[in-house]
């Protein structure tokens, strides 16, 4: 199986709140820093990647960030003039002008119109070979799938055109293994788990897309071996208590009340894990990425993100 | 309408319609639409089952509970073995398992939104014939059953098609997942926009004239280009069939524009104190109050407790790392020294990391610039919840 990084395309998706963006960012920012000429692609418009960067606000029209790492954000009605002027050889603006003020309603009663525009700008980066990789900071989960599927329902509902001549080269690039893959992010947590076990599922019956890995993300440290955790347990009585909170020169309650959190949040997050594991095929990369225990949720975070993907890939 | 009978009458506890609310349960006590908002994975639908259970048990009535995407564990915790578009009455044995007996009766539904489209088109079709012809175009299939934005459009509508039924006293709302919180508050207005719109009118238009149209010719000559003739007929189809109903439709959208901004209907934004979602719940409370929509309570889930800050502690949990040997020396019998300074060490270390956490959510939740009157925050207790009983002790932290 090709390597992660290796990949031309990746999609990264993931319920909402898991990380997703952080995941995205930290991925191209690694791949940058191993020398491949990157470029980060973030889907949904919510300006959270110039967040992660800390670089400026991104646009349509990728910008180099660093050495080797480029950032875009997607913009259907840009990504229609390019394809216009691209494809069709249509020069002339003001003819794109009535086209542009219709465009939204179009593209919003026209199914998969702005799904094959997302994908047709991300997939034309990779068929040109203008970068090395290309990382989708991709929609949430719930529609991921209408996104990777947009090229072929275009297919089916589109007879001719030109549209119809050009879904053809898309689906060769994302259906191929070797050049594109989805990343899964996941939370050890009860509904994330669910939703990628589900999606993991719905990509392998109803897309031909390759899941290159899931990524779990916010792994908390097991604080204990079984024999500390009875040690830990004996602590609890009122004379131990007393004895360290007079050793300690205060009250050592609260010390304790937060490691028996701790515990009980690795606990049950350590099932959820479990039936991760359990559901998903062996062979498929699992990525562990621990929780953060920081301040900072900008580009030092990332940073750190990346670091720990570098360990793990 | 006999079951709004409690509206008649506010509960004592409520006061004047003017006095503002000042916990869950007074506001609930004066609305009959409760709109839970937020991004996703914050606890949304959790949050929504929760308070309509608490007001079926409290405030009494029929409490409706109309959520999107249900964890199948939150059909179970309502003691139903699924639950579907059709409302379905959360058994008693649920409740007196739970050791409650409510004063109402509690409901729930799910929105199937395909299902509810093929409702939406068979009650504002003029004739079979029409009705039929949509079902089976292939546009009408792809934008009913996967056209994300159709979720939006569709969860308002049915929440208004239930309200005006009268048959709930309350009806908690969960919110599908958006790419953008505000999309669903505009999809009615963007739905008669449609309907509307000059270009629809072109589109249906036959094609004939639609040529001899200068402003519109470009356009055509391009579309036709990119989109084939054939894939245009049938847009230009499904359309013309649409305007048939277009009337109806945009009069139902502007009713339901209407009921999310009367006095009856309450917005609750929920929130964890991590910076994403807390930044989506700062936009959407923004877009409420531009669009004069009442926002009700802000609930803060998974907050982490209040000892993690205690600044007393920071010194305590230092001398743990940095004086561990010494310290495990100093508890009476606890078997192995060095096992014990490595569990006092891990502890302290791990206080501290918590701490940092716990900072950071404060000082996320005190930059809030506008919050309403009511702000809940929810402890951080992470057992999952799988019955009833664990949903009202939920519902307990937010109520009152």
């Amino acid at each position: 199986m090709t390597a992660l990084l290796d990949r031309k395309l990746l999609f990264v998706t993931g319920k909402g709140g898991v990380g997703k963006s952080t995941i995205a960012a930290s991925l191209g920012l690694l791949a940058a820093e191993q020398g491949k000429r990157t470029l980060v692609c973030e889907v949904d418009a919510k300006g959270n990647l110039a967040d992660f960067y800390e670089a400026g606000e991104t646009a349509f029209a990728a910008r180099e960030l660093q050495p080797d790492l480029w950032a875009m954000s997607m913009n259907t009605e840009e990504s229609l003039k390019e394809y216009l002027s691209l494809q069709l050889k249509i020069p002339l603006l003001a003819k794109i002008g009535p086209l542009a003020r219709t465009f939204d309603f179009i593209a919003n009663a026209a199914p998969g119109v702005k799904e094959i525009l997302t994908i047709g700008k991300v997939a034309w980066e990779v068929k040109e070979r203008h970068y090395d990789l290309v990382v989708v900071d991709s929609v949430a989960s719930g529609h991921i799938i209408g996104q990777l599927t947009a090229p072929q329902g275009i297919n089916e509902l589109v007879q001719v055109g030109m549209v119809r001549n050009q879904t053809q080269w898309m689906l060769d690039i994302l259906t191929d293994p070797a050049q594109t893959g989805v990343v899964i992010v996941s939370a050890p947590e009860e509904m994330p788990v669910a939703e990628t076990i589900e999606l993991a599922e719905r990509l392998n019956t109803e897309t031909q897309v390759d899941l290159a890995a899931v990524v779990v993300n916010r792994v908390l440290p097991e604080l204990f071996t079984e024999r500390e955790e009875a040690l830990f347990d004996s602590l609890r009585s009122p004379e131990r208590v007393e004895a360290l909170t007079a050793a300690a020169g205060g009250d050592v309650t609260p010390v304790l009340d937060a490691a028996e959190l701790a515990v009980t949040l690795r606990r049950t997050r350590a099932g959820h894990l479990a039936t991760l594991r359990g559901a998903l095929d062996p062979a498929l990369p699992l990525i562990y990425v621990p929780y953060l225990f920081t301040r900072s949720h900008g580009a030092r975070a990332t940073r750190k993100v990346a670091e720990m993907l570098s360990e793990e890939l | 309408m006999a079951a709004n009978s409690r509206k008649a009458e506010p509960a004592p506890s409520t006061g004047t319609p003017t006095e503002r609310a000042r916990t869950l349960e007074q506001l609930l006590a004066t609305k009959e639409i409760v709109i839970s908002c937020g991004s996703g994975g914050v606890g949304k639908t959790t949050t929504a089952a929760a308070a309509a259970a608490m007001a079926a048990t409290h405030l009494g009535g029929k409490v409706l509970v109309l959520t999107v995407d249900p964890a199948k564990r939150l059909a179970n915790a309502l003691g139903l073995e699924r639950f579907g578009n059709v409302e379905t009455r959360v058994p008693d044995s649920a409740f007196a398992a739970a050791g409650i007996e409510p004063r109402g009766e509690l409901w729930a539904a799910m929105l199937d939104t395909k299902q509810s489209w093929d409702d939406l088109i068979a009650r504002h079709a003029p004739d079979t014939k029409t009705r039929e012809a949509i079902l089976a175009n292939s546009i009408y299939q792809n934008i009913s059953g996967r056209f994300v934005q159709s979720h939006d459009y569709i969860a308002m509508e049915r929440l208004y098609e239930i309200h005006s039924s009268g048959t709930y006293d309350l009806i908690v709302v969960d919110t599908p997942p958006t790419r953008n919180a505000i999309d669903f508050l505009e999809a009615p207005d963007r739905m008669a926009d449609f309907f509307s719109s000059k270009l629809l009118r072109w589109l249906t238009a036959p094609s004939k004239s639609r040529v001899m149209n200068f402003a519109s010719k470009p356009f055509y000559t391009v579309a036709d280009r990119i989109l084939g003739s054939q894939f245009l007929a049938d847009i230009a189809e499904f359309f013309g069939l649409f305007q048939a109903m277009a009337p109806g439709f945009v009069e139902r959208a502007d009713a339901v524009t209407k009921i999310l901004a009367d006095k009856r209907t309450t917005f609750v934004v929920v929130s964890t104190l991590e910076a994403a979602p807390l930044h989506e719940a700062e936009f959407f409370i923004d877009a409420l109050d531009e669009r004069k929509l009442h926002l009700g309570a802000l609930v803060l889930n998974k907050v982490l407790p209040a000892y993690l800050r205690r600044t007393a502690t920071t010194g305590v949990a230092k001398r743990l790392c940095a004086d561990a040997d010494e310290l495990a020396a100093s508890v009476p019998d606890a078997g192995d020294a060095a096992d014990t300074a490595r569990v006092l060490a891990t502890i302290g270390e791990s206080f501290l990391n918590y701490q940092v956490v716990a900072k950071r959510e404060a000082e996320q939740r005190a930059s809030l610039a506008r919050t309403p009157d009511v702000v809940a925050a929810v402890p951080y207790f992470d057992a999952d919840i799988h019955d009833l009983a664990g949903l009202l002790q939920l519902g307990d932290q937010i109520w009152r």
